[in-house]
């Protein structure tokens, strides 16, 4: 009961509150900016010299590379959505941001929801420049979604999925339904030697290493920067 | 693609990586840097003020002046710089441009110099951004409409040959081009200015004749109001005819407001000549008589504060609106509450709540007239809320028609809503080219590009190890026409294309083809193509045998190898008749049955690319080339 009267007088003043100030003409009230968001985060990276010495960068090629990234990220970090949609600028037909999605758990090692510099440098200069078992691992890290050592075939769906949404609707031929779970069978067929339905690191590297295909297409990124 | 994002081509490709263990077709070779160059900063020398960038910052927009070879003419050997006779403040922004990707336009700047230093540069204006692009539209129409007003101002000539019927209607629409145009201007006027003078005289009650009570003018001069009348009524009609032949769109002349207001201004006195004095109508043709007073409304031809005012008030029709509807909002609430509160009072006027509006209304619109008033003291009580609430309601939308009344003045009426409309549809077509620019840019490049691909194929060694300089030069030749940043980006959605082993397709190509193909509906017959099994039209119903994506352990004859998704045909010489029907030539799934043949003399050859592996014996569609036919051998 007492707990009643309390409230109905707290209303009572709010009320009495309200109309004094709708009579003195002060109704809006400076609302204080209590939301402050604390985006003036600011990361900065590293010295030159210490990156240099974690990757196989030049100083040269470190500098062109933070310039572009402090470019688009001048607050020295890349967020999710910000990852995303610079991804999504280079695929204008299709939807890249489930893939962007992996790549950006791939790059952010420290699980802390953002990729810094040197993350994305580090990630960078294995796959640029890493030898072919290095960059072979990195794809692995990149498939296995729950990083505990092996590729299930759902793992790998969602990856193709992903990859298959990057050429949207307009292909030719035209996208079948079934298409991405083809290619994760033929996918499976030639990686999984055991046919225990999982894909293990080590099955991956030595299947990869007989295909001459993708041994091929890793010399790809001998010359990107 | 933006400016800043050109610096993240090199992770978009490294995080191709993903792709190439899940490819099953190798992936097309990268494009290579002519010459390295290492990134320098150059200086920019503009009027003497020195501007320094990367060259990188400038290569982003290669179809400029300054992102082109253009800029080497104005390079200075001696001081090692470029040197610009231009104004420096501008190329302030247009340098930010390359940096940002975004183009600004300074607002003190004026217009007709920052057009000329865009187009010095190369730069078209639509890509100025979001920010300033409102900005910068309007003050080109004002400048625009400055131009245009000094035209007319100076125009006086006389177009030699133009026709009698166009020199009419010139004469009607501005009556300052000859005197004759003036007085028939003039004549009218006094016409219409007559009419109307006697449409009000003719009430009015002249001096009481001895035998006769008081009567109005009209009823006692009827013959000379009526001569009077004729006179007018025959002007104006001759007025009417000689417009309606002038006029160049004589349907669009009759549609207008003027020729309406004309017609219902001359159309009384003829229904009444033609009616009888009948006791019936001739109730009906007095207030037929009312519509001559429409014939007021033919003076805004000749005042054009009339026509802004009409204009006006269109305009602003959306807030006359908002009027109206909180106006009767009001009066209802307290014509309800007056009526309730007067209720209980005896021989109270307020017999109904609609007989309360007129109480409302009035006290309102702070009239007044005293015809009813509220006895009790509640209905007073709130009928001076009502008096003072009709004052913060009425005034509050008036400043807006009033502002627009004067914005549209100065602006001398121009048409700006329709502009507007016009503007933003132009806006979103804008936002659209930019965003399938880079797409388009693709598809384009691919299809221009499948014979030098087709060259660098047949040139390819059969082995694994390729050197890359031998079909660099290939690539050279691919790489001229755009830039590097450009060819890097398609070969990152060409190898895309590779892993999920479909292509990318124009949007409308795309519909074209899903249209035909649900049109046809043949039954897929194994043709004697290819041992696999082969897809026909693709997106059919019918069931389709699965297109076999070969993997690289299986490649054995070249027969086999024939990934025939890409054939077309699946349809038997029978049926050319009707399939021939439905193709048209410059289509590029589509296939006569004609070159059907084509592809089995390809393959039954046993060339060299059809045994490699590798070998990617894949040509693109052009549409430009009828008859070349899809093969991808593997």
């Amino acid at each position: 009961m007492s707990q009643c009267r309390k409230r109905c007088k707290r209303q009572l003043t709010k009320v009495a509150r309200y109309f004094y100030r709708f009579l003195t003409g002060t109704l809006t009230q400076d609302s204080i900016e209590d939301d402050f968001e604390l985006s003036t985060v600011c990361h900065r990276p590293e010295g030159l010299d210490k990156l240099q010495e974690q990757t196989k960068f030049t100083k040269k090629e470190l500098k062109v590379l933070y310039r572009g990234f402090k470019n688009e990220c001048p607050s020295g970090v890349v967020n999710e959505d910000t990852f995303k949609l610079i991804y999504s600028q280079f695929f204008p037909q299709g939807d890249s941001s489930t893939y962007a999605h992996f790549l950006f758990e791939a790059f952010d090692t420290n699980k802390n929801g953002s990729v810094s510099f040197e993350d994305f440098v580090t990630g960078l200069s294995i796959i640029l420049r890493g030898s072919i078992n290095d960059r072979l691992n990195w794809a692995f890290n990149l498939y296995d979604l729950n990083k505990d050592g092996c590729i299930t075939k759902e793992e790998m769906m969602d990856i193709m999925k992903s990859i298959y949404d990057m050429m949207g609707k307009y292909t030719y031929p035209c996208m079948q339904e079934d298409a991405p779970r083809e290619h994760v069978e033929s996918f499976f067929q030639k990686m999984d030697r055991n046919n225990d339905g999982v894909v293990t690191i080590d099955e991956f590297i030595e299947s990869c290493q007989k295909d001459e295909n993708i041994m091929q297409s890793m010399q790809l990124f001998d010359n990107v920067i | 693609m933006a400016a800043g994002v050109a610096a993240w081509l090199p992770f978009a490709r490294a995080a191709a990586i993903g792709w190439m263990p899940v490819a099953n077709l190798p992936m097309p070779v990268a494009p290579t840097e002519k010459n390295k160059r290492q990134d320098e900063l150059i200086i920019l020398n503009v009027s003497g003020r020195r501007f320094q960038t990367w060259r990188n910052t400038l290569d982003r927009y290669p179809d400029t002046l300054l992102g082109s070879s253009e800029k080497e003419f104005f390079y200075n050997e001696e001081t090692r710089e470029y040197f610009f006779d231009r104004d420096p403040d501008v190329f302030r922004s247009i340098l930010n441009f390359y940096r940002t990707g975004k183009l600004h336009y300074p607002r003190y700047e004026c217009i007709s110099a920052y057009d000329e230093e865009l187009a010095f540069f190369g730069i078209i204006p639509e890509i100025i951004s979001d920010c300033c692009y409102e900005e910068y539209k309007d003050r080109k129409r004002e400048n625009a409409e400055r131009l245009m007003d000094d035209n007319e101002d100076n125009k006086d000539c006389k177009l030699p040959n133009m026709t009698f019927r166009e020199t009419m209607w010139r004469a009607f629409e501005n009556p300052h081009t000859s005197t004759m145009a003036l007085v028939f201007y003039y004549v009218t006027g006094f016409f219409i200015a007559v009419s109307v003078i006697t449409n009000v005289v003719e009430t009015v009650p002249c001096g009481a004749t001895p035998n006769q009570k008081d009567m109005p003018c009209g009823e006692r001069y009827t013959e000379a109001f009526f001569c009077m009348d004729t006179a007018c009524v025959m002007i104006f009609t001759v007025e009417y005819l000689m417009r309606l032949f002038a006029a160049p769109s004589r349907y669009r002349f009759i549609r207008s407001v003027m020729s309406i207001i004309d017609v219902v201004a001359i159309l009384p006195y003829y229904i009444g000549l033609v009616m009888t004095n009948n006791e019936d109508v001739s109730g009906a043709f007095v207030t037929l008589r009312v519509f001559r007073v429409f014939r007021i409304f033919k003076f805004s031809r000749h005042s054009q504060g009339l026509r802004i005012l009409g204009y006006t008030l269109k305009s602003c029709a959306s807030e006359l609106g908002f009027l109206l509807f909180s106006l009767t909002m009001a009066i209802i609430i307290f014509a309800t509450v007056m009526f309730y509160a007067e209720k209980g009072s005896t021989s109270s006027k307020f017999t109904s709540i609609p007989a309360s509006f007129w109480y409302t209304i009035v006290t309102m619109t702070t009239l007044g007239y005293g015809d009813m008033v509220p006895k009790t003291i509640a209905g007073k009580i709130f009928g001076s809320i009502c008096s003072l609430s009709g004052v913060l309601v009425i005034a509050l939308p008036v400043p807006v028609i009033v502002s627009n009344f004067s914005r549209i003045y100065h602006q001398n009426q121009r048409a700006d809503k329709r502009r507007a409309q016009k503007v933003q549809k132009a806006r979103l077509a804008r936002m659209r080219i930019s965003k399938t620019g880079s797409s388009s840019a693709f598809l384009h490049s691919k299809r221009n590009g499948l014979l030098n691909e087709s060259l660098e194929l047949t040139q390819l060694p059969y082995k694994m190890n390729i050197s890359h300089q031998s079909c660099s030069e290939d690539g050279q030749k691919l790489s001229k026409t755009m830039s590097l940043l450009e060819s890097q980006h398609h070969h990152l959605l060409h190898c895309l294309e590779k892993t999920t082993n479909h292509e990318f397709m124009d949007e409308q190509l795309y519909e074209q083809s899903y249209l035909e193909t649900a049109l046809q509906s043949y039954p897929s017959r194994s043709p004697s193509l290819s041992s696999q099994g082969l897809t026909g039209t693709c997106c059919s119903r019918r069931a389709k045998k699965s297109s076999q994506l070969p993997n690289a352990s299986a490649a054995t004859s070249g027969l086999q190898e024939l990934s025939a998704i890409n054939i077309q045909c699946g349809d038997p010489p029978l049926s050319t008749s009707r399939s021939s029907l439905n193709m048209r030539p410059d289509d590029p799934p589509r296939l006569n049955c004609q070159s059907g043949q084509i592809t089995t003399a390809i393959i039954s050859i046993p060339t060299p690319p059809a045994t490699t592996p590798d070998g990617d014996g894949h040509t693109l569609p052009n549409p430009s080339v009828q008859n070349i036919v899809k093969v991808s051998a593997l």
